[in-house]
C-alpha cells in the first residue's frame, strides 16, 4: 500500500459550490458550458478520465484590507461539479476554452459512434 | 369532546413557520425587494475606506453593462445571450441564466457617489464605491 497518495488531489469532503451547467448533444459530440466566475484562469482543474469529468474551482477575489461580508450569496471559495460520461463519448479529444468564468467544453463523439447514413442499394 | 383533529395546528403552517425561523436564524432576511437570490449573485463587502459590491456576472460582455446610481441604489442591468445552440441539437440540462436581469443593492449614506470604480475581470464585476472624507476613521491627536 502506498499512503502517500497524490497530495494534489482535491479533498472531496470540502464543502463548494455548484456551478450552473448546460449541456447540449449533436450528433457529433456534446458541449458543456458552465458558470464558474471569480475563478482564474490557473485556478481551474478539469478532469476527464475515461467516465468521469470532474470540474474544481477556486475563487480568487481582490479584496481590500479590512473587508468584512456584509452580505454573501456566493458564500464558499470552491465550486466543484462531476459527471459520468457514457461509453460513446471521446475523452481524449476534448477541447475546453474559458473566458469570463465561463467554460466551454467540448467532448466529441467517438468515430465509431457519429451517426451514419447507410446507403441503400438498389436490388 | 371526542374528536381530535389529526393535525392539531395545521402541520403545513407549522413547516412554513419552521422554515422562516431558519432563515431569519441564519441571517436570510429577505429583501423589501422580492426574491433575495437571482442574477447575478451578489455579495457586498464592507471596508473602513470603501464598500466593495461583487456581482458574479459570467460570461456578459462589459459594454453590454449598464451601472446607475440614483437615491442611494445602485442598479446593475444587462443582458446575457443563451448558448449557440446547432441543429438538431438536444439540450439535455439547462440551469445557466439567460435573457435581461436586474438587480439593485441599497448604498449606505456616508459613500461618496462621484468616485465608484466598476472592474469586470473573470466573470466578476467588483464595484468600489469609496466612503466620504468625513466618514472614513480617523485618528484624533490628543493635545
Amino acid at each position: 500500500m502506498n499512503d502517500t497518495t497524490r497530495d494534489d488531489t482535491p479533498r472531496n469532503d470540502e464543502a463548494a459550490l455548484l456551478p450552473p451547467v448546460n449541456v447540449i448533444e449533436d450528433a457529433a459530440g456534446i458541449t458543456l458550458y458552465a458558470d464558474l466566475p471569480g475563478v482564474p484562469k490557473d485556478k481551474l482543474n478539469l478532469q476527464l478520465d475515461a467516465d468521469t469529468l470532474s470540474i474544481e474551482g477556486e475563487l480568487v477575489l481582490a479584496m481590500p484590507e479590512g473587508m468584512s461580508a456584509s452580505y454573501a450569496e456566493v458564500n464558499l471559495p470552491r465550486y466543484r461539479r462531476t459527471f459520468t460520461l457514457s461509453k460513446e463519448l471521446d475523452s481524449e479529444q476534448a477541447v475546453a476554452e474559458f473566458h469570463d468564468g465561463v467554460l466551454k467544453l467540448r467532448i466529441p463523439k467517438a468515430a465509431h459512434a457519429q451517426p451514419r447514413k447507410i446507403a441503400i442499394q438498389a436490388a | 369532546m371526542m374528536y381530535r383533529s389529526l393535525f392539531p395546528r395545521d402541520l403545513f403552517a407549522e413547516f412554513d413557520r419552521l422554515q422562516r425561523e431558519l432563515q431569519q436564524g441564519i441571517g436570510l432576511s429577505p429583501s423589501i425587494r422580492g426574491a433575495s437570490r437571482g442574477f447575478p449573485a451578489m455579495n457586498v463587502g464592507s471596508a473602513p475606506q470603501s464598500v466593495e459590491i461583487y456581482a458574479f456576472a459570467p460570461g456578459v460582455d462589459p459594454a453590454s453593462l449598464d451601472l446607475q446610481v440614483e437615491k442611494g441604489v445602485l442598479t446593475i442591468s444587462g443582458e446575457r445571450a443563451p448558448d449557440a445552440s446547432p441543429e438538431k441539437s438536444t439540450v439535455h440540462i439547462d440551469e445557466r441564466f439567460a435573457g435581461r436581469f436586474r438587480r439593485t443593492v441599497t448604498l449606505p449614506d456616508d459613500v461618496d457617489l462621484n468616485q465608484v470604480v466598476a472592474r469586470y475581470q473573470d466573470g466578476v464585476l467588483r464595484i468600489s464605491v469609496p466612503r466620504s472624507e468625513a466618514a472614513q476613521p480617523r485618528r484624533i491627536t490628543i493635545k
